[in-house]
């Protein structure tokens, strides 16, 4: 892989008065059946940031979306989201919470009964949004994802990529304030993995959310950092020294801790040898 | 195949009551809380119901014929043939008809729901329910529990209607009874506390075939061998549980009846 071509560092425009942290992680650690999985991290998410979970398979980085969304509960510490502390919350509170929050799973997770139609508008269905104005939205959604001709298919008649796709404009059908990525490119081949990285890039710079994506690719990872979405070319465009800052930063897992929390210039320069290692 | 310990065993066992209670309790708490997915249980309803239909009239059918048959044999040797009516009459409405339409419900819709909600679970559809801010046990559960309580309730009339239909057609055709007699005999020998026992059953049976399918498929784990397991394990516990329930409904509604 080329050496990618890093954004300029700006810590004017990482911090400020709207730079509120949406996702805050205290020291959190989490077991199944004995083994740790997750061992005390912390880290924050600002508003408008995207950070790349990265770690080898099993480190832990599906179960930290998990713990965000507030699906599984931390054995120890504390997760705030959105000033609400999820850790703490019942199941029937975090509904609510939830519908503030897009998240795209590692399998795409589409209802498989329902159509692509029915799988984009689910939550605005079960929000009692009117006919017209859900039509509309579902539209749109999936014209974000250049999938409009498949309304009417159902999930199977789809290819893996496909459903990918539609799997994130169902998570952000109606622009939720966080997006979570799990394995957004995991198991596709690298033409489809760069089409949905740029949508994900598209939805960062168009959209202005916050979001956590997980990714075994670095190079999916280091794309998201040297790229943005230029609206007028209707495409993703490396920065090549354009003051345009993509706001993503890196956080990297080993052994259920984390070992770097930082920008890619930061990630790119570190001395520690599993990370030179895992960058290499 | 893992060994397990007493220990583990036992602590499995209470664990799994105990989550099956609480999803129970909720799916019933549900019906009284908003979003209420009525659409979603009249589906579930022409699913169970409707679906469950034909195996129901068969079984009750056959069961009433057979029934019919062996009785004849024994009331024959103290001349008291003309008694079939009500011996089948009684049987199927107190006991046969619930449990006989429980048991193919459950087969046939414990191992449907545990199969599909276990499906979902496996692909994480219900995780992504969850994420999208649906509550699964108000979407998925309390509409199958719901339906599979009603449904059941209906299949258990139906059933015993055809269990008697059954019984008739072996008297009459091969036992050469009276129809008059056989009808007047099998409708007059139903009490008050035996009709209330046969209309009380399909709904705890419902109750437990709803629960028990959709508790398997919610924790089914480990891919499709996972949810093939868990449907297995969701038809075995729920016809125990039918059969066990059966006897000590049976007694207390007798007891309180009396």
């Amino acid at each position: 892989m080329p050496a990618p071509v890093l954004p300029a560092e700006s810590p004017a425009s990482i911090s400020g008065a709207q730079m509120q942290p949406v996702i805050v992680f205290q020291d959190v650690s989490i077991s199944f059946e004995g083994n740790t999985v997750l061992d005390g991290i912390s880290f924050s998410l600002e508003r408008g940031e995207t950070k790349a979970l990265l770690g080898v398979a099993g480190s832990g980085k599906s179960t930290i979306l998990k713990l965000a969304m507030g699906l599984v509960k931390p054995a120890r510490g504390q997760i705030w989201v959105l000033g609400q502390e999820v850790s703490a919350m019942k199941e029937e509170d975090l509904f609510e919470l939830r519908r503030k929050i897009g998240m795209v799973f590692q399998e795409s997770a589409l209802f498989d009964s329902l159509t692509v139609r029915d799988n984009v508008a689910y939550r605005l269905i079960e929000e009692g949004v009117p006919e017209e104005k859900l039509q509309k939205r579902v539209e749109e959604a999936l014209r974000f994802v250049e999938l409009e001709h498949t309304l009417n298919m159902l999930p199977s008649e789809l290819s893996g990529g496909m459903r990918r796709r539609v799997a994130i404009a169902r998570a952000i059908v109606d622009q939720p304030e966080i997006v979570l990525y799990d394995s957004p490119t995991g198991g596709l081949d690298p033409v489809t993995s760069t089409t949905i990285i740029e949508l994900i890039v598209k939805q960062r710079d168009v959209y202005h959310n916050s979001s956590l994506l997980v990714s075994h690719r670095l190079q999916d990872a280091f794309t998201m950092a040297t790229h943005y979405f230029d609206r007028g070319q209707n495409r993703m465009v490396p920065l090549n020294g354009a003051p345009v800052d993509t706001r993503t930063s890196f956080l990297v897992l080993r052994d259920g801790k984390v070992i770097f929390d930082g920008s890619a210039h930061q990630l790119a320069s570190s001395r520690d040898e599993y990370i030179r290692e895992y960058i290499s | 195949m893992e060994l397990i310990s007493p220990t583990d065993w036992t602590k499995n066992l209470v664990l799994a009551i105990q989550e099956w209670t609480y999803l129970a309790a909720r799916s019933i708490g549900n019906v009284f809380r908003q979003p209420r997915y009525v659409a979603d249980t009249l589906q579930q309803a022409d699913l169970i119901g409707v679906g469950s239909l034909p195996i129901v009239v068969l079984t009750g059918f056959f069961t009433g014929g057979v029934l019919a048959l062996n009785a004849a044999r024994t009331l024959e040797q103290y001349g008291s043939l003309s008694l079939t009516g009500q011996l089948v009459s009684i049987s199927m409405v107190r006991e046969l008809g619930p449990t006989l339409a429980g048991l193919m419900v459950a087969g046939r819709n414990a191992s449907g729901m545990a199969s599909e909600l276990g499906s979902m679970k496996v692909t994480e559809q219900i995780d992504a329910m969850r994420a999208l801010g649906t509550d699964p046990s108000k979407k998925l559960v309390t509409p199958r529990v719901v339906a599979t309580i009603i449904m059941l309730f209906f299949l258990t009339i139906i059933c015993d209607f055809f269990g008697l239909t059954g019984g008739f057609a072996v008297s009459a055709l091969g036992l050469h009874l009276d129809a008059h007699q056989y009808w007047s005999n099998a409708y007059q020998s139903l009490e008050f506390g035996d009709v209330i026992i046969g209309l009380v059953k399909p709904l705890l049976f419902g109750f437990l075939v709803a629960t028990i399918g959709c508790y398997y498929g919610l924790t089914s784990r480990g891919g499709t061998q996972g949810v093939g397991r868990a449907t297995t394990q969701a038809v075995v516990a729920a016809s125990i549980m039918i059969l066990a329930v059966n006897y000590f409904s049976s007694q207390l509604l007798l007891y309180l009846l009396k």
